[in-house]
Parts: structure tokens; sequence; C-alpha cells
């Protein structure tokens, strides 16, 4: 009896499902549990559990969301990072009949850990972030459209990182690649909690990020300051509504494709099983076609980034802004219209191949026009090789090359000897580091003024740039060596001694970059060390061109004291130029959403929920659904959800910001 | 400073002189054209890439804040001639590579049988193609000769410059079968059959391997691939005749079941309606096979009969199945007797290989390609030729 009862309580967790027979996982579980309960002890210790839980868990802030991504963002790209880097070192040693340090089962999760991590849990939230920041500023905004599902929207993808993180010591993850192709991501062949620790983790941060996509859509399209029309939007607010269209309109596919496969693992259905008639093709074909968009998702964001920053920092305005804007609208459509270039090896036929081959094709045009448009506003500009604009130089020459091996993949027949080798690893990685990662490398230093009120400590910034380019090509130049010399991926040991060079060289690679990443950490340190020394007051510190340059740094909780009216598309360039002064007097209340924790409850039932399903406690699955229900029904009654911040509060905040400048201005 | 420069590379002129680029150096006919394609696709990228990064760099330099004599002209944001140039020049490229990329993967299609030994020298009705059945294991490469009633683990051997017809499937999940040296690879399925038609040229030991991550022993799915001569190939089938082991449905059974790095094997006769059953996922007996289950489905059904027509699952290859809510582990239960169904599917077979037409190899001139799915009707006089790819070069 007892043992139907621990059943029934714990599911199929017992205590085998903790790895304790792995050394790396225990001791890596060490260093988590007693870094963490350093952390936990100082925010008691410091008292900062009241002003967390007030200022930022539960804020409807845009510009605290935006800046929470960011730190989930970079907290998750530390874990997919050491992942990354115990592979590269596994593929470095184990050569000449060793087994390198880490065994099949291990290995096999890391790199479907990697792959995931980074693009749902490190990607996805610094894209979703920046966006979040930016886009009501660029707009003349005072928030989302929804600042509600924002926080919640915001939870649920800390969510999907805490089950992610949670798998590393709880059970494992799943051991299939990063998109659990069946069948052998199917009940027969992964009969253990990796999958659906994958597919639950997936599901949870996919609502966050369906209803980010949602609320950051209606905040573009109906909340535009007066004047704004939308030939006027800032490039990066473009390229973020082609981007949140696209998450709208794939990840419901991403959705369907899982409950799909959990249908299979859970019910005994036959979607994507060999027997009664399954088809894994079709999972294959679905998944591709949410993951394809998604890449774009990644993209277009920075290509925005990089358009704002070649502007600003070359003193000029965007060349071809209309080109520019179509060009970003083609490539949306497109990247529809070329799932099937990810498995031209499935058989299909020739023509099939030929016709999916040459729409990739297709979506380099617009890109290499974009490429140009960048180039065109460099020429016969002013440059200043500030950070932003080291990044994007960098961007300009690294991404081309991931261009042209990526074009060079969509041609059929070349796929058929490069499919899934390293080259494709070396091309994914180009384009991901060289272009969305140097993208919000740039992002960050250009807007960290904005957020924060000082800029980031150059010194520091550059020591990470050299490392994470150099270390970029040190990393992979050689797997592009080692696909020509045929090397697949997701190989744990191999035979041929001659190939061990270059991993070597690739690992060393890695560690540069690891060297950046430390780098950028001490560069964040030092920054805050040194704010008094790197502030900035007038909240214009590179003589910026779009609206979020116009307000103080960091900005006041309303963004703007009176919305802006917009005459041009570089509407503050177009104010600074027109003589523009900041009213200083006729203050009105402003109508401000209130803060809920509802988005975190709601967050911690749907963890709960997904763990119960992962791990079969089937109580504690339903019971955390009705509550999950409830809450949700319970919130709509909530009816205290706005505030008026009072005229003489606004005054005060806008006097200080007088005063401020006033004082400045007299030191200048 | 040039010589530092080439002092810094030549250590890297050492490291590639060292590799064996398999992929850009292959020793199979139709490896060959996919690299020539690849190259001229790369170059014709470069025309476009090298400008662009060239460009990158001058105007970094020439427009850099603390330059005196460079222009500045802040305002300037449009130029309709420009903006031609810089849409038309991608297009250009791509154009071309459309264009190339439409013909070759028509001519590389790996289902399409290859017209061409090597370069001049057709295909013509003494190049019997050898027939071989893949099936990818839990970790490893099961390769039937139907033609000589042989199989073999791990280990391919086929003579140069005879065309080989294979067929690819696999038993449980998904494998991708690729040999650098010979051809592209293809993805080998379960329950599914892939084609690939290739030649190899030189004789020598390649290798092959999965390219599509299949579990944990999914490293040490490798295997040796031989070019043989004509007299070696023949000394190779006899020595697999001579083995002790034979490939019945119970030593397949046994075999299936998942192991790693597996030793060579050889069979010397195996079961011929094996590779069918396989295919239709009905090795276990009292199993119904997929082929006989659509052919039932396309008349109609067994109708509410069929629901009922399931036996529990005695056997299990796999360390649990089902799932959790799911009924209880199952199969479809034969109507027929395994030989009874083995000659169905004989008779139902598509043989398509025995007898197809050779292709005028004379090369495409003025006229496009067919349409889709016509090559297959007629694939006569006017089939493009694999000699075009060469005389695009």
């Amino acid at each position: 009896m007892p043992e139907t009862l621990t059943k029934f309580i714990f599911g199929r967790l017992t205590l085998e499902s903790l790895p304790l027979h792995e050394p790396i996982l225990v001791a890596t579980f060490v260093v988590v549990a007693l870094g963490g309960f350093a952390l936990l002890g100082a925010i008691t210790y410091f008292k900062l559990w009241g002003y967390l839980w007030r200022e930022w868990f539960t804020s409807v802030d845009h510009k605290k969301i935006g800046i929470m991504y960011m730190v989930l963002g970079l907290v998750m790209l530390l874990r997919g990072f050491s992942d990354a880097i115990m592979m590269r070192l596994q593929q470095a040693i184990a050569f000449n009949g060793s087994e390198g340090y880490l065994n099949a089962h291990h290995y096999d999760q890391i790199f479907t850990a990697h792959g995931v991590i980074m693009i749902f849990f490190v990607a996805m939230p610094f894209v979703t972030g920046l966006m979040n920041f930016v886009v009501p500023l660029q707009i003349g905004a005072r928030d989302v459209s929804f600042p509600f599902l924002n926080n919640f929207s915001f939870w649920m993808t800390v969510g999907g990182a805490i089950l992610v993180m949670a798998s590393l010591f709880v059970g494992e993850f799943a051991r299939t690649g990063w998109l659990a192709y069946p069948p052998l991501s199917g009940i027969n062949y992964s009969p253990d909690v990796g999958v659906d620790y994958y597919i639950w983790a997936l599901q949870v941060a996919g609502v966050g990020t369906t209803l980010s996509g949602i609320n950051l859509i209606c905040t573009i399209i109906k909340m535009r300051a007066p004047g704004m029309t939308m030939m006027r939007m800032p490039v990066f607010t473009w390229t973020s509504l082609c981007t949140n269209v696209l998450i709208v309109a794939s990840f419901p596919v991403l959705t369907a494709v899982l409950t799909l496969l959990a249908l299979d693992r859970y019910v005994g259905t036959n979607f994507f099983t060999n027997d009664f008639g399954g088809n894994p093709m079709m999972y294959v074909n679905l998944i591709w076609i949410w993951g394809h968009p998604e890449v774009y998702i990644l993209i277009l964001p920075l290509f925005g980034v990089f358009s704002e920053v070649t502007s600003t920092f070359s003193g000029k305005r965007l060349f071809g802004y209309t080109s520019m804007v179509y060009a970003t609208v083609v490539i949306t459509i497109l990247s529809y219209l070329v799932w099937l270039h990810h498995f031209f090896t499935m058989g299909s036929g020739a023509s099939v191949n030929s016709f999916f081959g040459i729409t990739t094709m297709i979506i380099s045009i617009p890109t290499g026009a974009k490429m140009f448009n960048w180039l065109f506003t460099m020429y016969r500009g002013r440059i200043r090789f500030e950070l932003p604009m080291m990044w994007t130089v960098a961007f300009m020459l690294t991404f081309v090359v991931g261009g042209m091996t990526g074009v060079l993949l969509a041609v059929p027949p070349a796929d058929f000897v490069l499919h899934n080798s390293l080259f494709l690893i070396a091309h994914f990685h180009n384009v991901i580091i060289g272009g969305v990662l140097f993208g919000l490398f740039a992002g960050i230093a250009y807007w960290w003024p904005k957020a924060f009120g000082f800029r980031l400590d150059p010194f520091w910034g550059k020591v990470s740039f050299w490392c994470w380019v150099l270390g970029f090509w040190f990393a992979f130049m050689p797997l592009y060596i080692l696909g020509l010399m045929g090397v697949t991926r997701r190989m744990r040991v191999f035979d041929d001694p001659s190939l061990q060079i270059w991993f070597v060289i690739a690992a060393f690679g890695a560690v540069l970059i690891v060297c950046g990443i430390a780098a950028f950490l001490v560069q964040i340190f030092v920054s805050i060390r040194k704010r008094a020394e790197l502030v900035d007051v007038t909240g214009d510190p590179w003589d910026g061109r779009t609206l979020e340059w116009s307000t103080s740094s960091p900005p006041p909780a309303y963004n703007f004291a009176f919305t802006p009216v917009i005459r041009d598309n570089d509407a503050w360039f177009d104010m600074k130029r027109a003589g523009y002064r900041r009213p200083l007097s006729g203050f009105r209340p402003i109508h401000m959403p209130k803060n809920t924790g509802t988005g975190v409850i709601l967050a911690i039932f749907s963890v709960a929920l997904g763990f119960g399903l992962i791990w079969y406690m089937w109580w504690l699955a339903a019971l955390s659904f009705v509550c999950l229900i409830a809450t949700a029904i319970g919130h709509t009654f909530n009816y205290h959800r706005d505030f008026d911040i009072p005229a003489a509060e606004v005054a005060q905040t806008e006097e200080a910001r007088t005063a401020l400048l006033s004082a400045q201005g007299a030191r200048a | 400073m040039k010589r530092s420069g080439a002092l810094l590379l030549f250590p890297l002129a050492v490291l590639l002189s060292g590799c064996d680029f398999v992929v850009l150096a292959p020793a199979g006919d139709v490896a060959v054209q996919q690299r020539d394609l690849l190259v001229v696709s790369t170059l014709l990228m470069l025309l476009i890439i090298v400008p662009v990064m060239a460009l990158t760099v001058f105007f970094a330099w020439r427009y850099r804040q603390s330059s005196t004599t460079a222009t500045y002209t802040p305002d300037w944001d449009h130029s309709t001639k420009l903006e031609l140039v810089i849409w038309a020049a991608p297009l250009l490229v791509i154009i071309c590579l459309g264009a190339l990329t439409w013909l070759g993967t028509h001519l590389l299609d790996p289902y399409r049988r290859i017209d061409r030994i090597e370069a001049g020298q057709p295909v013509t009705q003494e190049h019997k193609p050898l027939r071989v059945e893949v099936v990818a294991l839990d970790w490893k490469w099961l390769f039937i000769y139907p033609d000589y009633g042989i199989a073999s683990v791990n280990e391919l051997a086929a003579p140069v410059n005879q065309p080989i017809d294979f067929r690819i499937t696999s038993s449980t999940v998904m494998n991708s079968f690729y040999i650098p040296a010979l051809a592209g690879q293809i993805y080998a399925m379960p329950a599914m059959e892939t084609k690939l038609h290739a030649v190899i040229n030189r004789p020598g030991t390649y290798t092959g391997f999965s390219a599509n991550y299949s579990g944990a022993g999914f490293s040490g799915m490798r295997f040796a691939f031989h070019g043989l001569s004509d007299q070696a190939f023949t000394d190779w089938v006899a020595q697999a005749k001579g083995a002790q082991a034979k490939l019945s449905r119970e030593t397949y059974l046994e075999l299936e079941r998942p192991s790693e790095n597996e030793p060579v094997r050889h069979y010397a006769s195996v079961d011929p309606d094996l590779y069918g059953a396989i295919l239709n996922l009905c090795v276990e007996p009292g199993k119904m096979c997929m082929n006989e289950m659509m052919s039932i489905d396309a008349k109609g059904g067994l109708g509410l009969a069929g629901v009922r027509n399931t036996l529990p699952l005695q056997y299990d290859k796999l360390a649990r199945r089902g799932a959790v809510f799911g009924s209880d582990p199952s199969y479809v239960a034969s109507i027929c007797t395994a030989e009874e169904a083995a000659a169905a599917s004989r008779a139902t077979r598509n043989d398509d290989d025995r007898d197809w037409p050779l292709r005028d190899l004379s090369p495409l001139r003025g006229v496009g390609l067919l349409a889709p799915g016509a090559g297959s009707r007629r694939a006569d006089a006017d089939t493009p030729s694999l000699g075009l790819l060469r005389f695009e070069l």
C-alpha cells in the first residue's frame, strides 16, 4: 500500500531520478546551490524582497519588464554557453580510442539543451526584452497595449526556463536534438522524462511568447504618437512589428505540433509513430513551418538595431528607408515559403526541392538590399566608432559570410553533401552569433544609457568585442573546414585523428568567447561602479534621431510628460533641428496601469502543472490546472487596475530633470 | 608586415594540406558533380560578397569621424539609381544561381537513375546496376544484396564504374545514409523507402555513416565502403557466401536489437522477403504488413471488425512501449500467413528498375526541363543529361 501511495504522490519520480551518479552534475548542483543560497541570503539580508516584489516582479512597466527579460537572457546565456564549452571540450579530446569525459547519455542531453536554451531562453528573451524596452519609447507611448499581459508573458517565459533548468538536477533532459524529431522523441524510443521536460518547457514559454507577440503588434498598430504614420515609424519598430507578426503566425504551429507529440506520448495516439499509420515526416514539416520563421523572428529586430545604430553613428539619415521597410516585409512573407530547405534530404521530388531552394535564395535579395542600405548610410557619413558601431561593422563583415554559406546550403545538391554536417553548424552559428548576438550587443551598448542613465565602460566593452569577434572566427571557421571533410554533427567520439587539430582550434575559439562573456560581465560591473563618471543627464548621449532619446535617462514611469507630435521619420532629430524646447509647465495627471502579482502566480501554477505532467503526478497537474484557471478567472474581477499619477508629481519629476539639465549646462 | 602575414598563414596552409577534403575531392561521379555545383555557386556569390566586404571596410575607414577630407552629406538618404543597382545586383546573381539550382536539382535528383559513369562515359546496356537494400538499425547498418542473396553488417562493397541502386529504409528511427566520397546523403526512415543512385569511380576504402542523430550509439554507426575492381568484388561476394551465418527473420530480430560499435559481419544467405517485411514493419510473425493493411484500406477496410483485429504485444524489443493513458501495447494481426503476404507483396512490388530505357545524352538545347512528373512517364528522347552541368562549367 505505501508503495502505491508513493507512486500516487511522486508519480515516476524516485530517488534514482536524481543524477547522483554523474559527478559533473553533482558538482554543478553544489555550485548552483551555494550560489543560489548566497544570492537569496543577500537579498534577505539587505531586505530586498519587498523592493523586488513591488518594483520589479509585479511591475507592468514595459521598461522594467524589458530589463528583466534581458537579465533572464543573460543568466540563460551562461547556462547555454556552459553546454557549448562542454561539447567543444568533449569533441576536442574524444580521439584515438578515448571516449572523452562525457557518456552518450549526458552528451546527448547537452547538445539538445544547448540548442533549446540558446534559441528559446537566450535569443528569444534578449530580443523580446529589447523590443519591450525600446518600442513604446520609439513610438511615443507610455506603455504597451496590455501591460498585465506583458508581465504575464515574461513570467511564463521564466516558467519555461525554470522547467529546463530543473531537468538538470531532477531527472534528465531530452536526448533527441533540439527539434525532437519523432520517432526518436516518441514514447517508444524516449520513454524517459527528457522529452516531456522539452515539451512542457516550450509549451509554457510558448504561451508567453505568443501573448507578447500579440501585445506588441497591438502596441505598434494602435499606440503610435500622433503624426507617426506607418512610413514614419523608426526602422527598429518596423522590424519589431514584422517579427511579432511572425511570432503570432508561427508559434501556434509549434504549440500544435508539440501538443500532437504530447498526445502521442500520453494517450497513445499515432500522429508521428511508425505503426498504425503515423507519419513522422508530418512532424518534421510542421516543426520547420514554425522553425524557419523563428530564425527571422530572431534576426529581424537586430536588422532594426543595425539600422538605428548605423544611422545614428554615421550622423546621417538612413539610406533607403522605404526600401528597407519593403525589404523587411518581403522577408517576413518569404520566410513562410522556405521551410522545406531544412530537409531536402528527406526525399522530396526535384521540383519541390528546387522550389524551396529558389525561394530561399530569393530571401537573400532583400537581405542584400539591406546590407547595401547600411553601406550607403555609412557612405558620406561621419562615422563615430563607439561600441554599437563596432559591433555593426563586425556584423556586416561576418554576416555576409554566413549569408553566403546559407545560400550555398539552399542549393539542394550542395545540401545533400553538407546537410547535418559541421558546415551547417558553422553556417547557422555564423548568422546567429554574427547577426543576432552581435546585434544584441550593439543594442545593449546603444540603449544601456537610456535604461540606466549612464554609459557602459568602453574599455571592457572593447575587450569583450575583440574576444567575441576573434573567438567566433576561431570557433567556427574550423567547423566549416570540418564540414567539407564530411564530418557530421552531434558526434561524441571520432576515429580519424587528423580531425583533432581543428576541434582543438574550435575549442580555443570557445575559450576566447568565454573571455568575451566574462569581459561583458566585467563591463557591466565596472560601469555600475563608475556610473558617476559615465553618467549622462541629457538623455541623448549619442546625438540620437528617434523619440526614445527625447526623454530622460532612465525615462520616468510615464515615459513622456506630453505625448510628442511627429513630423518626420527621424522624429527626435527633426525636433532638435526645429529648436524643440521641453515643456516646463501645464502638466496634467497621467493615467497609468497598476502593478499586479497575478502574472507571477499564474506562471507558478503553470510550472507546477508542467512538472506534474512530466512526472505523472496527476494530482499535482489537476490541482495546479484548476488553480491556474481559477486565478485567471479571478483576475478578471480585479477592477483596481489603473491609477493616475497626479499632475504635481509629474511636475516634480520634470522639475528635477530641469534642475539636472541646467546644472550640467552651467558646468559646460 | 607582409612577411609576418605569410608566416601566419604558413601553419594554416600546412594544416589544410594535411586534410582529406572528401566533399571537395570525392571518388564517385555524383559527388563530383555535386562538388562542382558547390564550387560554381560559391564563386558566383563571391562576385557580390567580396565587393560588399571591401566596401564595408573602405567606407568604414574613409568616412571615419577623424577624416577631414571626406564629404559629409547628413541629409542624403535616397537615390533611385543606386536603389535600382542594390536590388538588381543580388537579383541577377540569384537568377543565375536559381537557374543553376533548378537544373542541378533535377539532374542530381537522388531518385533519378544516373546516366553517366563519369564525364564522357555514358551508361550503356552493359552497365547492369548493382542493387543494394540498406537498412539503418540501432546502431549499425545492414546491407542486403538481393541479386546475390547475401548480406553484410557495417560493410558495403561495390564494383567500380557500375551504377548502384540503393533502396534505403530504417528499422526504428530516422537516420541519414551518407558516404561522402560516393554521393550526397538521403534520409533512412522507418516504414518508408528512399532511393539513391550513384557510382564509384576509383577503387579504395571510404567511410560511410549516419548523418542524422539517432540515439545513444549514433557516433559508432559507421561502416567501410569498399570500391572494388570486378574481380575483387567477385571475391568479396564469394567470401560473404562462405560465411556461416544466414539472415532469416529470426536472426534479423536478434540483429535488430540495439547494439553499439558492431563488428563487420557477413550472411551467406538472406530471406528474399526480409527487406519487404522490414519496410512494411512486419518482420515479427503474425503482424500485418503495412502494404497489406493499405490495400485492405484501399478496398474499403475491414470496418468495425478491424478494430478488434489486434493482438497483445508479447515480443518487445523496446524497454517500454505504450503511452501512459494509451491502450495496452498491441499490433494489428495479419490476416494471411507470412508466406501469402510475401507473395502478394512480391506481385505488387514496384519493379521499375529492371528494364529501363536508356537516355539520349545529347545536351539540352533551347528548351527547358520537363514539367514535374513528366520524366517518369516519358523518360525518352528529350530528357536532359548530366553532361549538361559539365557543359555549363
